[in-house]
């Protein structure tokens, strides 16, 4: 590349004091994590229906709970908030959401597949498989976004903030491309309680 | 500026363009999830494999390219990217690791989990090429730490 690279500096650069140290994955945390992942599995094995149940209802409320109030009220106020402001929201936020979503992601796919076996939806005689399938394509779709636009977004900003001097135009980019994917996200999951619901009562 | 010596034009982080490797990893990535959606429609029937092997062949091809235009980059924060990379992998390995163990549990065997298997590989891949890639991409290169 020709030239040399500028870094951080001028308005965007965001002083020392007005950062908190940042954290990028809350390691106190990773033990609840590991022990869902042990009850979740547990569950599968011994078909334990209430506990699937409690995964897939308990998880995917909070999935679709978390995504549509990040995405249509936490990101429209982030959006018009001063830089540091947003780096500062950013720093004690994004690492909570970096070990909460994909929890109760996992939680939610996969007793919910185990129940969608075990109650033959996925059967393709049943009256709900073609919902399940049009499920997979949001849930598909939503991964993509989520997988592949924010999440990486979110460990840039992270990472960005633990430089000695994190460039805030860099942060506000990235921040941009979070308050928008959220705000899909919160839109496709409105489909997705209107095909769980629909599942849930045919 | 007097003197002799011209300074090089500067290039801001925002500014640096690069090949585009997430665009096609994320095309890999949505490639190998439609496989896995398609798995899972099908399931618990046996599916016909035509249709996911073929997006599992192109999303192979395009993760592979998109490895190719990474390795070849000049003044890149490959540190970077391996570091966040090497433990992105960890946690999507646990997450493809479970799906594949709901497949298996529920009875998925032969040619079909094969194919489901390098799915998730190719899953569990792509993420962790994404977030690497994004954090690299705005790290400041060897070039501008030394």
């Amino acid at each position: 590349m020709a030239g040399s690279l500028q870094g951080p500096s001028g308005p965007g650069r965001l002083d020392a004091e007005e950062r908190p140290v940042v954290q990028v994955v809350p390691v106190k945390g990773l033990w609840i994590v590991g022990a869902l992942v042990v009850l979740l599995v547990v569950a599968i094995v011994e078909d334990w229906r209430w506990a699937l149940g409690f995964f897939h209802v308990a998880g995917g409320g909070l999935w679709t709970g978390i995504d549509l109030f990040v995405g249509l009220v936490i990101g429209p106020i982030l959006g018009r908030l001063s830089i540091p402001a947003r780096a500062e929201f950013s720093a004690r936020f994004m690492p909570k959401m970096m070990i909460i979503m994909p929890t109760v992601v996992l939680m939610t796919l996969a007793a919910g597949f185990q129940l969608a076996v075990n109650l033959g939806n996925l059967e393709p005689g049943s009256v709900n498989h073609d919902w399940l399938v049009a499920s997979f394509f949001v849930v598909g779709i939503m991964a993509v976004i989520a997988l592949g636009l924010l999440e990486p977004a979110n460990i840039a900003v992270l990472l960005e903030m633990r430089k000695p001097a994190p460039d805030g135009a860099v942060i506000a980019r990235l921040m941009q491309r979070f308050v928008y994917t959220a705000g899909i996200l919160g839109l496709l999951q409105v489909a997705t309680l209107v095909i769980m619901t629909r599942v849930a009562t045919q | 500026m007097s003197g002799s010596s011209v300074a090089p034009p500067t290039v801001g982080v925002l500014d640096r363009r690069f090949p585009p490797v997430i665009a096609l990893v994320s095309g890999s990535l949505a490639l190998a999830i439609g496989g896995g959606i398609f798995m899972a429609a099908t399931f618990p029937d046996r599916p016909p494999l035509a249709l996911p092997v073929a997006l599992l062949a192109v999303s192979g091809v395009l993760l592979t390219v998109a490895g190719v235009f990474t390795a070849r980059l000049h003044d890149f924060a490959g540190s970077t990217f391996r570091t966040v990379f090497g433990w992105t992998l960890l946690a999507y390995v646990v997450q493809a690791g479970m799906i594949g163990f709901a497949f298996v549990h529920n009875h998925a065997r032969g040619r079909p989990l094969v194919v489901l298997c390098l799915l998730l590989v190719l899953f569990a891949v792509d993420v962790p090429f994404l977030v690497a890639f994004t954090a690299a991409r705005y790290a400041l290169p060897p070039s501008a730490t030394s």
